[in-house]
Parts: structure tokens; sequence; C-alpha cells
């Protein structure tokens, strides 16, 4: 009873130390994560796989809880019990977090792994903290580190002639299973009074009217009353995915439909990273990026971003390589997929079911970065050029704008092994 | 079944089992127990292996077998996909684990860590047609372990083994006890 009282109102009190980057836009929502107050680690465990589960599963995870179950592991558990996330990723410890949440010294491999040399001669000497930090191994995530991998994108050039980013294919891939869809024009539709003549003007040309979707799609209610302002659950109906993404990420967890408790929509003021004075009260929602009226996706690309992020790497981006190649496709002087923005590599189009469709989640290959070496850079660039830029701190600051200047020897040490 | 399996099995250690072989509710020994599920399991690969892998890759030669089944677009090799399901098994429940392992393993994973599995691994290459089945005590708790030979039967087990470069040994043969089928099942 008491317990009730004090639950149901302001949290921010019982806040036992600040959350980490990961979660801090959430921690007001305490009952996501601890479901039941009397609750002990394997109901936290049940939030963690809700929310992970299913990056977890995508990254063909090397370290899964199942591979630990077995008894035969109960003296390596007894040591580092890996199975369950808080081991390794405690909350609400900021004094002693590192990258990616994690609260264990950085040799956390040694715990099982400290007779690796007996196997692999190469690795004779190597500190236990170079592991995961070199840009060799990962925890989770190894889908573009395993070492028949290495051996296979061995040799490929810095830059390909081929060099594309992949298109979007949604719409027509839409029009390829809907073939009976009409396109509208503002002659087909009533016109409201409510709308201002450049919002018909803008949707005439937008995707909406290609697929036949009109003004009252999205301005109804159901029961046939118009709706000045449509909320932004709606767009979700046909946009299952994007939304699912969305949610998933920094821009849209505050909005996710696995929070116990409804949030205000993410703003640069209740962020951490370095923003535009004049953006701190924008409002993160499908329609901040892409209007939705005009949805112009070439403006979210790397327009809208850089309206709100204004950190080194963020501001670094126009200057260099790659915002030149943008600036060049976006006046026609260059084939579309050629340039790179912004999205290109943190709103990638990927394979998503049998569809490829533009990633909404930006966290999905943030960290560790080696996750985009698959679907992001080596569309251009050879994985050995790939995975030195991304282990170049320096270069992801000022958003690669040289030739890396570290080398990471995984791919001469796998040749090596070969011989 | 499953019910009736948990409570002898939590309730009697073999012991009392075999003792009171007379008494209809004693249910079935650990070892009827892992018996059985060593044939389901073993007919299962069998299967996979000849009427999915043997028949796909080398009869009609439509579709490869890789290690690297995603990357690839191919099938999993039989033992990984043995080892999927002893992990899928083990995501459902604690009353049985298995893994298929070998004093030479291609995947340091499938070596043997506790003295019960070094000790059985090494019995069933020494005793060729026979099973291993031993108590052991692991993080306070007592199992029932049983150890099954995973033999060459084919020059392929042997030829993919030895070439694979991650292979401790490069010799095997047909005929060979490569290594073993261990089911664990906790008692009491
Ligand atoms: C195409 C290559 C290939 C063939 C053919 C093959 N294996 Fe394997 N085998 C592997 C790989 C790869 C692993 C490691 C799987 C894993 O990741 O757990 C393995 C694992 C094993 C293991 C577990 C210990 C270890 O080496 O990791 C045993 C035992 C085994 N195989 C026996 C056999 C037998 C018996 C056959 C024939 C019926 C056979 N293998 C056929 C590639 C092969
Ligand atoms: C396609 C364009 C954009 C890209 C590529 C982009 C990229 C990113 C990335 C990668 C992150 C995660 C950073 C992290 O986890 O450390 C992030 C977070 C964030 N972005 Fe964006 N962004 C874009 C547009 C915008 C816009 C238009 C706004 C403002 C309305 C915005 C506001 C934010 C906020 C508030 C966060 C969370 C910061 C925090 O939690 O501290 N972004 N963005
Ligand atoms: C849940 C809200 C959102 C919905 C429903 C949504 C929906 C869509 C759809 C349907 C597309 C076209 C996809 C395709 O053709 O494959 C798209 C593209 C795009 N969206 Fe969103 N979106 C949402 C939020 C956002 C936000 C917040 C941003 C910016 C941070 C954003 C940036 C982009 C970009 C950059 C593209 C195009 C990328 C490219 O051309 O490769 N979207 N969106
Ligand atoms: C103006 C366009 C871009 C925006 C708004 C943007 C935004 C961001 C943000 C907010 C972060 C997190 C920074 C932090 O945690 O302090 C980030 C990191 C990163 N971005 Fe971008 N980015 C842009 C362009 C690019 C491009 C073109 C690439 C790829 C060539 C890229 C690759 C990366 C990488 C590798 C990281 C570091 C992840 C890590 O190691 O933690 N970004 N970006």
């Amino acid at each position: 009873m008491l317990f009730e009282l004090v639950w149901s109102q302001d949290k921010s009190s019982f806040l036992i130390g600040e959350a980490t980057h990961g979660h801090h836009q959430i921690e007001l929502a305490c009952a996501t994560c601890h479901t039941s107050p009397f609750g002990g680690g394997e109901v936290i465990q049940d939030a963690c796989v809700g929310c992970h589960g299913q990056e977890l599963a995508s990254a063909e995870d090397s370290h899964p809880k199942a591979k630990f179950t077995d008894p035969r592991n109960a003296d390596r558990l007894a040591v580092l019990d890996a199975t369950e996330c808080v081991t390794c990723h405690l909350e609400h410890q900021n004094e002693q977090t590192r990258a990616m949440g994690v609260t264990l010294a950085d040799d956390f491999c040694w715990h099982c792994h400290q007779d690796v040399a007996a196997e692999r001669p190469s690795h004779e000497g190597m500190e236990f903290d170079t592991c995961a930090s070199a840009g060799c191994h990962n925890y989770h995530d190894n889908k573009a580190l395993y070492e028949n991998f290495l051996v296979k994108h061995a040799n490929e050039a810095d830059v390909f002639m081929s060099a594309k980013r992949p298109l979007r294919e949604a719409v027509t891939q839409y029009l390829a299973n809907n073939p009976n869809t009409k396109a509208l024009t503002v002659a087909d539709i009533e016109l409201v009074e409510q709308a201002p003549g450049e919002v018909y003007q803008h949707w005439q040309a937008s995707t909406h009217a290609t697929v036949g979707i009109a003004c009252n799609d999205c301005h109804q209610s159901a029961d046939g009353i118009w709706q000045q302002q449509p909320k932004i659950q709606l767009c979700q109906n046909c946009h299952q995915q994007e939304w699912e993404n969305f949610t998933q990420s920094h821009h849209g967890m505050r909005l996710s439909d696995k929070l116990t408790q409804t949030l205000s929509p993410m703003t640069p003021a209740q962020g951490r990273l370095a923003f535009q004075p004049s953006s701190l009260a924008a409002e993160m929602t499908c329609s901040t990026c892409h209007g939705p009226h005009e949805l112009n996706v070439e403006k979210a690309a790397s327009e809208s971003c850089l309206s709100c992020h204004a950190d080194e790497h963020s501001l670094a981006f126009e200057q260099s390589p790659h915002g030149q190649l943008w600036q060049q496709e976006l006046a026609g002087e260059i084939n579309k997929g050629e340039g790179v923005s912004c999205a290109t590599c943190h709103m990638p189009v990927v394979e998503q079911g049998k569809q490829h469709q533009v990633m909404h989640n930006v966290n999905h290959n943030l960290r560790p970065n080696e996750k985009m070496l698959r679907t992001v850079c080596m569309n251009c660039h050879g994985l050995a050029f790939s995975i030195d830029a991304l282990a170049d701190k320096d270069l992801i600051k000022n958003n690669f704008l040289h030739a890396p200047s570290v080398h990471i020897e995984s791919i001469d040490m796998a040749l090596e092994r070969l011989k | 079944m499953k019910n009736t399996l948990k409570m002898t099995l939590a309730a009697s250690s073999i012991a009392i089992l075999t003792a009171c072989g007379g008494d209809k509710e004693a249910g079935i020994s650990p070892q009827q127990f892992t018996d059985a599920l060593h044939l389901v399991m073993d007919s299962d690969r069998a299967v996979y292996t000849k009427k999915v892998v043997g028949r796909l890759t080398k009869e009609e030669k439509v579709i490869k077998a890789s290690e690297h089944f995603m990357d690839d677009k191919a099938l999993p090799l039989p033992a990984q996909m043995f080892r999927f399901g002893a992990e899928t098994v083990a995501e459902k429940t604690d009353e049985f684990t298995y893994s298929l392992q070998s004093l030479w393993p291609i995947n340091s994973q499938n070596a043997p860590v506790t003295a019960v599995e070094k000790e059985g691994l090494q019995f069933i290459v020494d005793n060729p047609g026979k099973n291993f089945y031993k108590e052991e005590t692991l993080g306070g708790k007592n199992y029932f372990t049983a150890i099954y030979p995973d033999v060459a039967v084919a020059p392929v087990c042997a030829s993919c083994h030895n070439d694979h470069k991650d292979s401790p040994k490069t010799d095997f043969k047909v005929g060979d006890v490569m290594g073993g089928v261990v089911i664990r099942v906790p008692l009491g």
C-alpha cells in the first residue's frame, strides 16, 4: 500500500545514480525495467531481453545465454555469470560505466580466455583490454570479424570502382505487390478548407499521392471526424517496420510501446550530445525529418540531421569527401547512390524480412562501430580499409576527412594462419 | 510424461531407482532417460545428414552445406544443427542438457571441460562400441552424465575434419571414434 503510494508519484528522488547514455531518456519510466518492486536479477533480465533480444539474435550473438546454462560451465559462471546482462551492464553506476554501458574492467575476456596463446601463438603477449577495443573482436556481434570473413575479404581495394550505396526500393516493391494502386492528383480529392494551398502541391508531388493515399486517410478519425493534427502513432498503421525501428533508437525510444508509461517525444534539450541552440525545443517525431506532406527524404538524409546535431563529427560532415559527394549527388553531377549522406551510414537501406527498407533505428549499427562494416562501409570500401578507418578515433571526429592512420592487424593474422 | 520424469528424477538417485525396481511408480531410470534421448538425437542427426544434406548437396546438387551457412546462404552442417538444437533446449528447460564434444574439437567450445567429460571421452575412444555413464557434482549439484561415442561413419567425416584449419587432429579414419554426445541430467 505504502509502496503503491510512493511508486505512483514523481520518481526522480528514487534514482540511485545517473542512468547510462543508453537509458537516460527513459530513466523515469522505472517500471519498464523494474517490473516488480521485489524482483531480483531475473526480472530485470526479462526487461533487457524484451527490448534488446531481437537485436542480439540478428547479431548472431557469439555469447548467448544458451551457451552458458549447461552445468559444465558452472566453474566459469562462478567467476563471471554470463547468463545475465547485468553481470556486465550494471545501470546507475556512472563512475564505472565504460563504452556501450559495460561496467566490468576492459580486460574481462581474460576470465575465460586466459590460455588463448596456447592455441593462437600470434596472440602471445597481447593485453586482454585490447581484444574488444582494437577492432578485432566483440563480445556479441562478430558478423564481420570472424576469421573466414577476414580471409574472404582480404586484399580488397580501399575504394571500389563500383562504389554505390543500396537505394530505397519500398515504393517500387509496394507498387509491384499492389498492381491496382491508382495515383491521385488534386483533381481527384475533396479540398479541405483548413489547408493552405502549398500543402496540396507538396502532397501531389509526394509518394503518398503516388500510392493513392489522400488527406482523409490520415486526417479523419474512425468515426469520420476531421483531425487537424493527426497523432504520430497513426503513421505506424502503414509503417510498422519504420515505427518499430524508430522507437528502438535514441530518436524514438521515449515513444516505445514497450514503456510502461507515456513520455513526451525526445528533444535536443533533453539530450546529452551537442545540438544547435535553435533546435533545443524540436520534438522528435516522423515529421521532424520528413514533413508529412512533402515527405522529402533527401532533406531528411542530412539537412534535417544538421538542423539539430552540432557535435564535432556532425559539423565536420559537409567538408568531408562523403559530404562533398552528397552535394554533387543532390546537384545531379553524379549518379544517384554515389553520394554519402548522414543517413547512408546511420539509416542505411538494409534487408528487413524480404524487403529492402530504410533502417530507422540510428543506434542499430552505432556501437560497437564494426557493426557498420557489412551494411555500410563495404558497399564502397574494402574490409581492411574499413576496419582501420573505424578504429581511427580522429577520423570519427573529423568525419572521415582523410585515409586511416592506424592499422589493425586482424586480416594479416588470419592470412598468416593459412600459410 | 514430462511431469512424471521431473518427479522421479528430482526425488531419487539411481541407487534408489534400481533398488525399487519392482515398484511400478518408480518410473524410468536416468540411464533409460538418457539412452532414449540419445536415440532420438542420433536418429534425427542421421536423417538430417542423409535426407537433407546428403541428398541436396551430393545427389541433387542444388545447395551447399557450409559452416557459414548464413553468409553462404547454405545448409548448416549436421554438427551445427545438433548444437543449435541443444542451445534451443537450454533456453526452454534445465531438466537435461547435451552437447557434441571431442578430445580433438574443431570448435574449442566442444572440448571437454569437466573431469568426467575428459574421462568419458577417453573411455569411449579406448573401448569402441561402449557407452560411458557416471555421476558428477558441478556447482554443488549432482548430475548423471552419459557419454555416447560418435563414430566416423563415412569418409567425409574424417576428411572434412582432417582438412579443417582449426582441427587439432588430422589423421581421422573411417570407423574412428571422433568424439561423443554428452547428456547430463540433474539428480535430486
Ligand atoms: C563439411 C565438414 C564436416 C563434415 C562432413 C563433418 N563435420 Fe563434424 N564438424 C564440422 C565442424 C565445422 C564442426 C564444429 C561445429 C560447431 O561449431 O560446433 C564439427 C563438429 C563435430 C564434432 C564436435 C567436436 C568438434 O570437432 O567441434 C564431432 C564429434 C563431429 N563433428 C563428428 C563428425 C562426424 C561423426 C561426422 C560424419 C558423420 C562429421 N563430423 C562430419 C565439420 C564437419
Ligand atoms: C537523418 C538525420 C539524423 C541522423 C543521421 C541522426 C543521428 C543520430 C544518432 C546516430 C544518434 C545516436 C547518438 C548516440 O546514441 O550517441 C542520435 C541521437 C539523437 N538525435 Fe539525431 N540524427 C538525425 C536527425 C536528428 C534531428 C532532426 C534531431 C532533432 C529534432 C535529432 C535529435 C537527436 C536527439 C535528441 C538524440 C538523443 C541524444 C541523447 O540521447 O543524448 N536528430 N541522432
Ligand atoms: C516513425 C516515424 C517515421 C516513419 C513512419 C517514417 C517513414 C519513412 C518511410 C516510409 C520512408 C521511405 C522508406 C523507403 O522508401 O524504403 C522513410 C525514409 C526516410 N526516413 Fe523516415 N520515417 C519516420 C521517422 C524518421 C525520422 C525521425 C528520421 C530522421 C531522423 C527519418 C529519416 C528518413 C530518411 C533519411 C529516409 C530516406 C533515406 C534514404 O533515402 O536512403 N525518418 N521514412
Ligand atoms: C551530418 C551527418 C552525420 C550526423 C548528423 C551524424 C551523427 C552522429 C552522432 C550523433 C554520433 C554519436 C556521437 C557521439 O556519441 O558523441 C555519430 C557517431 C558515428 N558516426 Fe555519424 N553522423 C553523420 C555522418 C556520418 C557518416 C557519413 C558516417 C560514415 C561514413 C558516420 C559514421 C559514424 C561512426 C563510425 C560513429 C561512431 C560510432 C562510435 O564509434 O561510437 N557518420 N554520428
